[in-house]
């Protein structure tokens, strides 16, 4: 006969709490706007969700691995402004493997530092924030980026397309949080990152280069942060310097909200892909039933608390005594 | 004889040996570059240094002591907005109008209690629920702006006293009232981390924490006091601040942070934690501030400031690595 222990079921209710908040929440919701669940605004929510979604994926591979990524918020900025400056310079067809291949450096100068050269990520990325910052404001000339001829590009099909009914966007992350998910999940590739990042000692002496799969997840990051960045200059063909400006603190809020440890070592794509949701859909709900805008900032302020609080408290088994 | 180790005394002296070297480099580019007719180690150039440090300073001083114990706080920005709209706002309060001048130091206990209180809420959240610092400053980051943006939209807050200007630009002994500031927070910091027991206890739980519990230290509260101390500095920062520029943008202090963490890691403090001291923050204020003006004495813009200032942090996280690196056993593969 199966034994009825108390603390699992707590376990289970902590390891689960987010998906049941989310659930609720959506049912509050829905209560109070019907509205809220219809195709329309799904799609809505998801499509501007893409961006971060996107952004996101990338960071939980960084984060798996036990570092951090602070700079992917000026980097799409970055990314946002060479495309749609080269766009009119050499065609797009041209500007986007160009800026793909600039960004994806920048990801690389990243993984050498943190994952050859041992720095501490923190540190590193908060200095690259400033200094891709910079870098961008330097290649723009502190002008916001237009693209000259709006109408008849194709550019913007990433951004402003559908295709099979569904937005551009919603497919290009649905169709990268299915590749990335796999990877992280069913490739040896992923379990270096998850070995990495739970016991990077213990990964090492196993025979995993530990610096090379560190610098790897910098350029897989560095792929999403190039991709985010390209849906956003499809998406208003024009841009400010500043556009990815605070989306770093988004992106990982998502990804902590998801529940990967940034201690590293856990997480699954699936579960950042909540965690994004989650984020969209909280902000759409407040709009829906009259809330200002800021006060979005504030709710999620206390539900990344609840969040990892619940998951901490499961894993020292201690939620039960909690509740009881 | 004793023997001298290097790697000690390059680290201690390395912020001070950067700043003569900031200082020879922008006086000389300065005489083929510059855009004004001063030289750049004119005086009273250096000392509207010292004050336009005060902001990041004072600050940096708190940030500090919670680096140095351990943890980080990346909520300063926002709780250094939200005390200057109290400054501010708290002097048009019908309930304040019979006092006159004397609603100053109301509406300075009323932004002080505030920054403290919201810096303990912070300690307390991290005490109590294990929460990383890390994760629960980035939280209060945007929540504690959310707030200052719920207060007045996307609009200013504006209040001028001119008492309070009078006060704020005063020169005591030829110093300004913000360099007096900067230097008061500096020296009563530095008395706490080396002179009192909570200073000591902070270095403990920065090094191991599991050995700080169990010699008997609490861990919990000490915690908290240092996140009331940085919330009481920034508020402090921003008192200093806008007591003479008289209104506050709900972005104001966007960015700080960033700023203030550079200056102490410059400063040679962990980021791990157990490591690092007032002066060398101080110096590494001074360090970040001679680099923005010296640029701007040369013509740089806020672009190449912001490249610089961001390639700096990591080469001095590499110098860091390197000279910690010998005696430690790492594996490197």
């Amino acid at each position: 006969m199966a034994v009825f222990d108390k603390r699992e079921i707590g376990s289970v209710l902590a390891k689960q709490g987010i998906l049941i908040a989310f659930a609720l929440f959506m049912i509050a919701f829905t209560i109070a706007n019907p509205k809220f669940i219809s195709v329309d605004n799904v799609f809505s929510v998801v499509r501007s969700s893409a961006i971060l979604g996107v952004m996101a994926l990338g960071v939980t591979f960084v984060v798996i691995s036990g570092n951090l990524d602070l700079s992917v918020g000026s980097m799409m900025s970055f990314s946002t402004i060479v495309v749609l400056d080269l766009h009119d310079k050499v065609g797009p067809a041209l500007a986007i493997p160009l800026m793909f291949a600039m960004t994806l450096c920048l990801g690389a100068f990243i993984g050498f530092l943190v994952g050859y050269l041992r720095l501490n990520s923190l540190i590193v990325t908060l200095g690259m924030l400033s200094a891709i910052h910079g870098l961008t404001l330097t290649y723009s000339g502190g002008q916001n980026m237009d693209i000259a001829d709006k109408e008849g590009t194709w550019f913007s099909v990433f951004g402003q397309g559908t295709a099979l009914g569904i937005p551009v966007p919603i497919l290009i992350f649905v169709a990268l949080a299915a590749l990335l998910g796999l990877t992280l999940a069913r490739t040896p590739y992923g379990r270096k990152v998850y070995a990495v990042g739970g016991n990077g000692t213990a990964a090492t002496f196993s025979g995993i280069r530990r610096a090379r799969t560190v610098f790897t997840c910098y350029l897989i990051s560095a792929g999403c942060v190039a991709t985010a960045g390209l849906i956003q200059a499809s998406r208003s063909l024009g841009s400010q310097n500043t556009v990815g400006q605070g989306l770093e603190l988004e992106v990982l809020a998502a990804v902590i909200l998801g529940g990967a440890s940034l201690l590293g070592g856990s997480g699954t794509i699936f579960k950042t892909v909540i965690g994004v949701l989650i984020l969209g859909f909280i902000q759409n709900g407040l709009l829906l039933v009259g809330l200002q805008f800021y006060v979005q900032f504030v709710v999620t302020w206390i539900i990344i608390i609840l969040a990892v609080w619940l998951d901490i408290a499961a894993k020292r088994g201690k939620l039960w005594s909690m509740i009881a | 004889m004793q023997k001298v180790n290097l790697s000690v005394a390059l680290k201690g002296g390395a912020i001070w040996g950067f700043i003569v070297l900031e200082l020879l480099f922008f006086s000389i580019a300065g005489e083929y570059l510059s855009v004004s007719d001063k030289a750049f180690m004119d005086l009273e150039n250096m000392l509207l240094l010292f004050k336009q440090s005060a902001p990041i300073g004072i600050i940096a001083m708190g940030m500090t002591i919670v680096m140095v114990n351990g943890n980080i706080d990346l909520s300063v920005g926002a709780t250094f907005a939200i005390a200057a709209i109290i400054l501010l706002d708290s002097m048009t309060w019908p309930i304040f109008a019979g006092l006159g001048d004397w609603v100053i130091p109301v509406a300075w206990l009323l932004a002080l209690t505030v920054g403290t209180l919201l810096g303990a809420l912070n300690g307390l959240i991290v005490w109590k629920t294990g929460v990383d610092a890390f994760i629960v400053t980035l939280g209060s980051m945007l929540g504690y702006r959310g707030i200052v943006f719920m207060f007045n939209g996307e609009n200013p807050t504006s209040h001028l006293n001119w008492t309070l200007v009078d006060f704020a630009e005063a020169e005591f002994l030829g110093l300004a009232t913000a360099t007096w500031f900067l230097l008061g927070v500096t020296l009563v910091m530095w008395f706490v981390m080396a002179r009192t027991v909570h200073g000591r206890n902070a270095y403990a739980i920065g090094d191991n924490r599991e050995a700080a519990v169990n010699a008997g230290i609490r861990v919990g509260p000490h915690m908290m006091i240092n996140f009331a101390i940085i919330g009481f500095l920034a508020a402090l920062s921003a008192v200093v601040f806008y007591s003479e520029s008289g209104s506050v943008n709900p972005n104001d202090g966007q960015l700080y942070e960033l700023w203030v963490i550079t200056a102490v890691v410059l400063g040679g403090t962990k980021i791990t934690g157990g490591a690092g001291n007032v002066i060398g923050t101080f110096g590494g204020v001074i360090a970040i501030q001679l680099l923005r003006k010296g640029l701007g004495h040369i013509g740089a813009d806020t672009s190449t400031v912001n490249l610089v200032i961001g390639l700096i942090l990591i080469a001095v996280l590499f110098l860091d690595k390197q000279l910690n690196i010998k005696g430690k056993e790492e594996l490197r593969v």
